[in-house]
């Protein structure tokens, strides 16, 4: 593979405190130097990055590829392809597969997909119980050893606090986190947040409480196991102020939540939308206004997409019928940017921390930085392009965003993994 | 294109008019008249057949049922005209079975309100005999129906309207006849 | 005289205007008349196929609907099919595209999912009219009580109106509470906490918490049905309790500063939300919202199934009467 030079960029990389316009060579799928006018080596691919960012590739901590069982919505490869696109040389893919990735074999399938696709990384995750029934624990030893960075039941709640403890225990022992949907099971049942607009609509709702209560329930064990706890896609101010307290206890708890929480509120489900039913549910203003603050402070670690595909004849259909779930890899860097950078809340490299440098950190996973010897996976953006969200043009298999047509700023120009070009805008 | 109002009938004229037609009326009758129903066409119908009652009992001492008919729900051409029209207030105050009614109209023109008018009191039950009364008849029919008493007949053309004004609606009584000049 | 147009469907009130609204609810006067008549029947849907297609099982609502066809002359064909897309074979896509194929004129749908009745709208050019979707909307309903309200007491503007049970998962609640803002009612709502929705305060409703206080305040009670599911979702702990707490009674009644209107939706838990007494007394309206629902569902089939724009111009003739 030839050495890559981007030269001229502005290189921001929050793990070693810098932002400056600097070249940055990539050598033998890592990253040799960063520095200013660096000499090209013998045969290297010379890329002028002027005018644009170079960073850390992002790291997703939380999508679903759907692989194996659905592949008509996504496939790892399409889905690996669908993360480059949008910048993502990490993603973590959910075990809530059919079957469930809950063996070493299932794990191993991923991996070996994974690497087939030749895009983004993709770290399996493997479900904490067998099948995801919450029963009984799968075995993790296995799973690690197998490439699984996490284990999570995703999709449904860890709903047994016993086993939820267990799992943090038992995880401790290979350091890894346990990543829990937070939903209590008994207020489930609803299609769309709990508040006026779902009173006009005639639907039934999941009420902020419903997650409040597992986030308190997850910091409690945190705290009493002292294992590491990941809550996932965290929306409300209720679990946002839950986390920070816990965080003040130095408990081991960590966070994320994703771009549509941090974009729209419960009213884009007016006329009965699908593509703005997910759950956890869009929130109401306060809670958008709550999670774009804490991404700011840091008590939520990340943004991580919940990427989830959906084949269009399952959202074509009454609201209380389509599934839950939006895609995301393709939209969330220019939604970061335009949503929370343009606004003020967050400056480029707190994004740039909250959508790679700190996800790699939590996770254990490799990159998420352009330290010398740090895997080459880098992505290079213009963060002034502005672009019309066109769904037809993804590379997902899949539609269902609700920012079809949104005009959003930031556009991902090219990402490299492993010193190797997996995604160029244009083609 | 021009417009261009001629004044057919005057209030007194209208009046005269009406005194005639309730004779007319009393007269087509005949030895059924005791029973009669008078039935008015929405909307001008309606006064109309108000004050030829009244005539009728002042005059020649018959007290006469008077209805109102509203044939919108009867309507051939209910697809063409568009946003739908108002239902106006349909009342038949008697059986009508075995009387002699008379449909009351303020102008006769295709003929197709009272082939409309018809059809609806046929679902009202079945008379005796239904005569035709109108204030003015303009010709110009396309179905074949005649008036059994007229007030007056007054030449009008395809582009032109025939404008009946009863005081309780308008304000005053007049028949008008409208040019669409220049066409 | 020009009618505010009402567009291809009726979904619901919340989308409707005031004037809208009054206009439907004046058209249904002649087709109150149209009832009386030893023949009850006017040709002016002749030739238009309309069908009922009904997800929830529900008696009165459709033969209402069809005895407001079949006295407007239409052909009816009724389609009962259970349940939600999921547990049927034909999805509701599929369903709306036979529909259009089979080139019918407007459709009436009841269905469990809110929603589904604009879902259906939104994909087939016929008329869709809304007999209940999910928790959303009951528009005829609405209307009728509306049309009920004005015929006992004069006018809604300025009525004080309670709608008393489960609002929750009422859309006889919801599509009323629209119907009578617009027109100018004071709304109120009585029942238990939960089943009372979040955030209806903010719709311009006042909430009572004890049915006592509502009749204090009420020129017009509305009682919905309390279903048995309710109790046994765990809403409420008995029925025994809901008539103890919240039951519309005689005695209740009788403590009332004015003479309430009584409507009820129906069918009746009779001893649950209201007493035999109440729903047979003379403050109640019960059966002539029935007769009401029939006019005001031709009035609604009629305002529909409009006329052509584009051949209403083609035969204007003039602007004055054609006779």
């Amino acid at each position: 593979m030839r050495p890559v030079l981007l030269r001229g960029g502005r290189v921001i990389d929050p793990g070693q405190g810098h932002d400056a316009v600097a070249d940055v060579l990539l050598v033998g799928g890592a990253v040799e130097a960063v520095g200013s006018r660096i000499a090209p080596p013998d045969g290297a691919e010379v890329i002028d990055v002027s005018g644009r960012v170079v960073a850390p590739g992002l790291v997703d901590l939380h999508v679903h590829l759907r692989e194996p069982g659905r592949e008509d919505a996504e496939t790892v490869a399409s889905g690996a392809r669908a993360a480059a696109a949008g910048g993502f040389t990490s993603v973590c893919a959910m075990p809530n597969t059919d079957p469930v990735t809950d063996n070493q074999a299932a794990v191993g399938f991923i991996v070996k997909q994974g690497a087939a696709a030749a895009a983004a990384r993709v770290y399996p995750i493997g479900a904490v119980s067998l099948g995801q029934r919450g029963e009984r624990l799968a075995e993790f030893g296995e799973l690690v050893a197998a490439g699984a960075v996490a284990v999570s039941d995703d999709g449904r709640p860890v709903a047994s606090s016993h086993l939820m403890r267990t799992a943090l225990e038992y995880a401790a022992t290979f350091g890894i986190p346990v990543a829990d949907h937070c939903e209590d099971p008994a207020l489930a049942g609803g299609s769309m947040h709990e508040g006026v607009v779902a009173t006009r609509l005639g639907l039934k709702g999941i009420p902020a409480a419903a997650e409040e209560i597992m986030v308190a329930r997850d910091v409690l064990l945190a705290e009493l196991t002292g294992g590491h706890v990941h809550l996932c896609h965290l929306s409300t101010r209720g679990s946002i102020d839950l986390v920070r307290r816990a965080k003040e206890q130095q408990i081991n708890v960590t966070a994320e939540a994703t771009p549509h929480h941090f974009a729209v509120t419960h009213e884009a489900c007016a006329g009965y939308d699908t593509n703005a039913k997910m759950n956890p549910p869009l929130r109401e203003a306060e809670d958008v206004e709550a999670v774009r603050r804490a991404l700011a402070e840091g008590v939520l670690d990340a943004v991580a997409t919940d990427h989830a595909p959906h084949h269009y004849e399952a959202k074509e259909r009454e609201f209380d019928d389509a599934p839950f779930g939006v895609v995301g890899l393709e939209t969330a860097l220019g939604l970061g940017i335009t949503q929370l950078v343009v606004p003020g809340y967050l400056t480029l490299p707190g994004l740039i921390e909250r959508m790679s440098t700190t996800p790699a950190r939590i996770f254990h996973l490799p990159g998420g930085t352009l330290r010398r010897g740090a895997p080459a996976d880098v992505v290079v953006f213009d963060p002034g392009a502005r672009w019309t969200v066109e769904p037809v043009r993804f590379l997902s298999k899949s539609r269902n965003t609700p920012f079809g047509g949104w005009e959003l700023q930031g556009r991902v120009e090219r990402t490299i993994v492993g010193g190797r070009t997996v995604f160029r805008e244009g083609g | 294109m021009s417009v261009d109002r001629e004044s057919v009938l005057d209030a007194a004229a209208v009046r005269e008019l009406l005194d005639r037609l309730a004779g007319d009326i009393v007269r087509f009758a005949g030895d059924r008249a005791h029973g009669l129903v008078l039935v008015g066409i929405q909307r001008r119908g309606v006064e109309l057949a108000e004050r030829l009652a009244e005539r009728i009992a002042e005059r020649h001492g018959v007290e006469i049922h008077r209805g109102a008919l509203d044939i919108t729900l009867y309507r051939d051409d209910l697809e063409t005209v568009g946003p739908r029209p108002i239902v106006g207030e349909t009342h038949i105050p008697v059986d009508i079975a075995d009387r002699e009614v008379v449909i009351v109209d303020d102008v006769l023109y295709t003929g197709r309100t009272v082939r409309a008018a018809l059809n609806e009191l046929a679902d009202f039950g079945r008379p005796a005999r239904i005569g035709l009364c109108v204030l003015v008849d303009r010709g110009g029919r396309e179905l074949p129906i005649q008036p059994d008493i007229v007030g007056l007949q007054v030449e009008a053309g395809p582009g032109d309207r025939v404008d009946v004004l009863v005081a309780e609606r308008d304000g005053r009584d007049a028949v008008e006849l409208v040019h669409r000049g220049g066409a | 005289m020009t009618s505010p147009a009402l567009g291809k469907d009726l979904l619901g009130l919340e989308s409707l205007t005031a004037e809208q609204i009054r206009f439907i609810l004046d058209t249904a006067e002649p087709f109150k008349e149209v009832s009386e008549r030893a023949i009850k029947k006017v040709p002016t849907l002749r030739g238009k196929t309309i069908v009922n297609l009904f997800f929830e099982a529900s008696t009165r609502t459709r033969i209402s609907f069809e005895f407001a066809e079949k006295r407007l002359s239409a052909d009816t064909v009724n389609v009962v099919a259970q349940g939600s897309s999921v547990e049927k074979g034909e999805n509701l896509v599929d369903t709306a595209r036979n529909l259009e194929a089979m080139r019918i004129d407007m459709v009436v749908i009841r269905h469990p999912s809110s929603g589904a009745a604009a879902f259906l709208a939104e994909r087939i050019r016929s008329n869709v009219v809304n007999a209940g979707d999910g928790k959303h909307e009951h528009p005829t309903q609405a209307l009728l009580d509306l049309l009920t309200i004005r015929d006992r007491v004069g006018r809604v503007e300025g009525v004080k109106v309670c709608i008393c049970g489960d609002i929750l998962n009422s859309r006889v609640a919801r599509s009323n509470i629209w119907g009578l803002l617009k027109l100018g009612a004071e709304v109120g709502v009585c029942g238990p906490r939960s089943l009372l929705p979040r955030g209806i305060e903010a719709l311009g409703v006042r909430v009572f918490r004890r049915i006592e206080e509502a009749i204090e305040w009420a020129d017009v009670l509305n009682v919905l049905r309390l279903q048995l599911e309710r109790m046994q979702a765990g809403f409420i702990p008995s029925l025994r309790e809901y008539y103890r707490v919240f039951g519309v009674t005689r005695e209740r009644l009788a403590r009332a500063p004015r003479d309430l209107v009584i409507l009820h939706p129906g069918p009746m838990n009779r001893g649950v939300e209201i007493d035999s007494q109440v729903a047979d007394g003379p403050h109640s309206v019960i059966l002539h919202q029935v007769t009401n629902g029939i006019a005001i569902r031709m009035a609604v089939l009629y305002l529909l199934a409009g006329g052509r724009p584009e051949l209403a111009e083609a035969a204007k003739r003039g602007g004055g009467a054609d006779a």
